[in-house]
């Protein structure tokens, strides 16, 4: 295995149709019209020396590095700016050039510390690469430069006052937990500073002052930490220096070989380069070839995987008669026999139905595949269920009810075809951030895009973007908005009446649209219900969305975690049809999922009313696909969802479960329910990386592995199924496939898969939609979006093209209810949960990097208004009930949040957030209303009672029996 | 679970179903719980619905006759 080098073309690729024949050093090139010279040479194999170009950026023309000569034309213009021509004659090289090259060279070198030629710097740095390249060998100038201080003696680098002239001189700035920036390295190409604006949207970085004291500085020249620096490592990317550099290559030197794998944290699905030097990982590079990033990354990604070698990493299997006893480490082989006999003893004295699993969004598709395969061929029931439940499944309900496919309908692509962007209840810039950079970009280009979300978030208004519309609705009346806002294109006809002829059911429109007409829709008593101020934004919303050209919606759990999620993504179907904003590039109807593979966990059959690709268990060919291949009887009856296992484990049915890979306790609402369900089981089994609250209950410990050190895939938001490749050996042994198969073994179950593609070969010879994918196909295209197939090879980028997959698109009628979750005088305002972008859920894995310099607890923000009505200074503990429980946390005062609305995140264990939720659920999924909960918020000196029971009950349910041998 | 949870659900998706023609909804009210429910749930369900069926929405006692009588559990 060697390290990925991705060639830099120096600008990006032109799109355009039409082609350009050309002539560099005499080499013929063809390439669309627009192309610049500098990427045509890198075409044809001439490398042209660049230090302000890469293809990430926009040509900027400053360094004067790329020069090149044009037969017939005057000068030697930049190679970066100027385009191709029909039949141009370019020489990159000659006398000339190499001397103006050379000379500018020379000069940079002048003002650059660590002189060429003496020391070199880390070997990333691109501009010991030109140097080479243009063959300096000599610097009259000297080294002397006013900002740096030059190695005198062996002493690397002197602060100023020590007498030498270097009145420029600033120091490092090493505030980043995971890049330092040197301003003394910085040759001032600002390709960091359009990173910040271009790639990532953020524009925390500028150039401050000219000439020798021009200087790279984030925000108003503050610590990287302090200022508005997101730490993307985009700039470190862009960085041709040693500027910008992570700490990780500087301490630990370059990697020497990497894998392109991807990125285990959020539904965007991102691609890297883990990048190793031995058995570590050293850094993980953004792969510009990632169909789903280009090149891109989020704090979490790029630096967060630090978790890995976390020493808090359980490395050996523990077991435990009572969860009063302390942990006792076992041998897998005993662990497994352990796991396995009380299955088979519970299953004997309950029933077959007394034992489940939960698969984990967080494993490849082929570890979710085998779950779902052990509960249904091993454990005789489809008690098996996964974390969609509490996130999604209104999605697969509401777009199946509707369109016939749970499927989001787009790629990430499409958006830069979007004219009016529809974000609903979803925060993309910290829950999705490499794809909310995709969309600033497409808003910086033009596109509008309206908001729908109890607060104002970052995309209502951030620098260059300003939403044409911000609702700020009162949570939980989603239903009651999209209804309204159908009221306004149905009674001022902005439908597309010839698409709903076309491709959707007449007769179900007119019925739908006769429904939301009804007065009680009109935007004026929409707003009464909804907490808005003025009807008429409703009105120009849905005018802007219907009439504005391409319409994309775009949404999250704002969404589905209420009591009507179902009915309000159906409310986002009957909008994208009812404009026929479907089945072409730029619209849709798309989901931004959490998890790295929740679409794939849902995918591959994690539900306990259906198989993979989404087939009811009861319809008896689908059935029989898998009772031939796997030679058992399969039951034909829905099992257990999450939350009636739990149920039943309180009843005294449902006694015990494998759990992969999910922290139920923390991650679940109405935390006090899910201790009672999980107290009650007899053998709880967890795999996991760490020892989770949910562990707290654990009988058996297995210990997981993580997507380093596996192969697999992951199936991201827009149904791509992008390749998970080992990087480094399973730290415990076992991948999690491996695990699975090995306690299916010790069930009794004949197993012998040898690599995770032979599973994908089963899924695959199973599942319609799945049925051209292998791991051949995924290695040579990179990744496809499914369905793949006879009639789709490569994949599906966008669905539902010249026609709706169910047949003819379903209107349904949306009629809001209002959740039964209301305030009143003893809980008086309304919580709502979200994410923040440094921090990754129940923060397993960001809490255990450098991560947690940004958010080191959970907040409540709150209204200033609301704050001052009880005496709640920021930054003052405070105490939050509801009807369900309450915990303590410090309060955060802020006006992105209406009065009456409180928000928190839940990424620490600590905070216990869902200790307050409750038990409403949506009414088709179960999906928990985590959106909305009626709360009290007072001043308050400590932690509630439940989190001192909670500590203590947490001391004693981790001891060892041996605590020298934990790791 | 507990009797009011179980009914309050099954209301839950009676309320969804109520804006659909009623023998329609009637349908998709007896089509979602044989779908989803497990038979444990299903079997609460009946012994609810025979004690008398209180507390339960219109079209939930209607659909109660379409949904699936969960057979003997098998040990």
């Amino acid at each position: 295995m060697s390290l990925i080098q991705e060639t830099d073309y120096g600008t990006p690729a032109s799109r355009a149709e039409k082609q350009v024949t050309l002539t560099v050093d005499g080499k013929a090139v063809t390439v669309p019209e627009g192309t610049s010279i500098m990427r045509a040479s890198m075409q044809a194999g001439i490398e042209i020396p660049k230090l302000c170009a890469t293809d990430m950026l926009d040509s900027f023309g400053s360094c004067r590095v790329c020069l090149v000569e044009i037969e017939g034309r005057n000068g030697t213009p930049a190679s970066c700016t100027t385009p191709v021509g029909e039949g141009m004659v370019v020489k990159t090289k000659s006398d000339r050039l190499d001397a103006i090259r050379k000379g500018v060279m020379e000069l940079y070198v002048s003002d650059h510390p660590r002189g060429f030629g003496e020391k070199a710097g880390t070997g990333a740095s691109e501009f010991d690469h030109v140097i080479s390249l243009v063959g300096l060998a000599e610097n009259r100038y000297g080294v002397e430069g006013r900002n740096h201080v030059e190695a005198h003696g062996g002493i690397d680098g002197v602060a100023p006052g020590h007498g030498s002239l270097t009145i420029d001189y600033m120091v490092k700035d090493e505030s980043n937990p995971y890049f330092t920036y040197d301003p003394s390295q910085c040759i001032v190409c600002s390709r960091c500073v359009r990173a910040c604006a271009e790639v990532q949207g953020t524009f925390a970085l500028t150039v401050e002052g000219r000439g020798f004291e021009s200087r790279i500085v984030a925000s108003m020249d503050e610590n990287f930490i302090d200022s508005e620096c997101v730490s993307c490592g985009a700039c470190v990317q862009a960085c041709p220096t040693d500027a910008l550099r992570e700490k990780a290559i500087l301490e630990k030197g370059m990697p020497d070989r990497s894998v392109v794998t991807t990125c285990a944290y959020c539904g965007v699905g991102c691609n890297f380069k883990a990048e190793m030097k031995g058995d570590e990982v050293v850094r993980m590079m953004p792969y510009k070839a990632g169909k789903a990033n280009h090149g891109h990354s989020c704090v979490k990604g790029r630096f967060a995987y630090g978790y890995a070698s976390h020493p808090d990493r359980v490395l050996t299997p523990m077991v435990r008669e009572k969860i009063t006893d302390p942990w006792r480490e076992a041998t897998w082989e005993e662990a497994l026999a352990r796991a396995a006999s009380e299955f088979k003893r519970i299953q004997a004295k309950y029933g077959r139905g007394s034992i489940g699993g939960i698969t984990s969004s967080r494993c490849t598709d082929e570890e979710t595949y085998l779950v779902q395969k052990l509960v249904r061929q091993g454990f005789g029931n489809n008690n098996v269920d996964t974390c969609a439940r509490v996130c999604h499944s209104p999605t697969g309900y509401g777009l199946n009810t509707t369109l016939g496919t749970s499927a989001g309908t787009q790629d990430f692509d499409s958006v830069e075809a979007a004219d009016v962007m529809l974000l609903v209840g979803a925060n993309p810039t910290d829950a999705h951030p490499v794809f909310a950079s995709r969309m600033k970009k497409r808003l910086r280009e033009g596109a509008k895009i309206i908001v729908i979300d109890p607060r104002r978030i970052d995309l209502v208004r951030t620098p260059h973007v300003e939403a044409a519309y911000h609702l700020p609705i009162k949570p939980g009346t989603n239903v009651a908005i999209l209804t309204g806002l159908a009221h306004v294109v149905v009674t001022e006809k902005l439908y597309d009446e010839a698409y709903i002829r076309a491709y959707c059911d007449w007769d179900a429109f007119e019925d739908w649209a006769a429904f939301v007409s009804e007065p009680r829709y009109s935007p004026e008593e929409t707003a009464r219900v909804c907490g808005l101020d003025d009807p008429e934004l409703i009105r120009k919303a849905a005018r802007l969305y219907a009439t504005g050209g391409n319409g994309a919606i775009y949404y999250g759990l704002g969404v589905t975690e209420h009591s009507q999620g179902s009915t309000a993504v159906m409310g986002l179907a009957n909008l994208a049809m009812a404009t026929g904003n479907l089945g072409r590039n730029g619209v849709g109807v798309n989901p931004l999922r959490g998890q790295n593979n929740v679409q794939g966990s849902c995918d591959m059959g994690s539900f306990p009313h259906e198989f993979p690709g989404y087939r009811h268990i009861a319809i008896d060919p689908v059935r029989k696909i898998y009772e031939d291949l796997w030679g058992v009887k399969l039951d034909k009856e829905p099992g257990l969802r999450i939350p009636n296992m739990l149920d039943a484990a309180v009843d005294g049915t449902f006694k015990g479960i494998y759990i992969q890979g999910e922290d139920i306790l923390q991650s679940d609402p109405d935390t006090k329910h899910v201790a009672a369900g999980l107290a009650a089981m007899e053998c709880v089994v967890v795999h996991d990386l760490f020892l989770n609250e949910t562990a707290r209950y654990a009988h058996v410990f297995l210990p997981g592995s993580t997507f380093l050190e596996k192969d697999g895939t992951f199936i991201n938001a827009e149904r791509r199924i992008n390749l998970v490749r080992k990087a480094i050996e399973p730290r415990a042994r076992y991948a999690d496939w491996e695990a699975t198969q090995e306690l299916a073994r010790a069930l009794g179950l004949d197993w012998n898969y040898t690599h995770p593609s032979e599973v994908m070969d089963e899924i695959a010879a199973t599942t319609p939609t799945f049925a051209g994918v292998s791991f051949d196909l995924l290695d040579r295209e990179g990744s496809v979006q499914w369905p793949c197939n006879e009639k789709a090879p490569l994949g599906t980028p966008v669905m539902h093209i010249n026609g709706i997959v169910r047949g003819k698109g379903n209107f349904v009628r949306t009629e809001y209810i209002a959740t039964d979750e209301k305030v009143g005088l003893r809980f008086p305002l309304l919580l709502t949960t979200g994410r923040i972008l440094s921090q990754y859920n129940v923060g397993a894995q960001t809490r255990r990097t450098g991560n947690s310099a940004w958010h080191e607890e959970d907040r409540l923000e709150i209204h200033p208004h609301d704050a001052e009505d009880r005496g709640i200074r920021d930054g003052d503990w405070v105490r939050l009930s509801s009807r369900s429980g309450e915990t303590t946390l410090r309060a955060l005062v802020s006006e992105r949040m209406a009065v009456g609305v409180v928000y928190t995140t839940f990424h620490h264990p600590s905070t216990q957030a869902n200790v307050v939720t409750t038990e409403f659920s949506d009414w088709a999924t179960s999906c928990p209303e985590y959106k909305v909960t009626a709360v009290q918020v007072s001043p308050s000196n400590g932690p509630s009672e439940w989190q001192l029971e909670y500590e203590d009950l947490s001391r004693r349910t981790r001891r060892m029996a041996n605590v020298e041998a934990a790791e | 679970m507990s009797p009011e949870k179980l009914v309050y659900q099954a209301n839950q998706i009676a309320r969804f179903f109520r804006s659909k023609p009623h023998a329609e909804g009637v349908a998709g009210v007896a089509d979602h719980i044989n779908k989803f429910w497990e038979p444990r749930i299903r079997r609460q369900f009946f012994e609810l619905i025979d004690a008398g069926g209180k507390g339960f929405d219109e079209l939930v006692l209607e659909a109660a006759p379409s949904i699936h009588r969960p057979a003997e559990e098998v040990a």
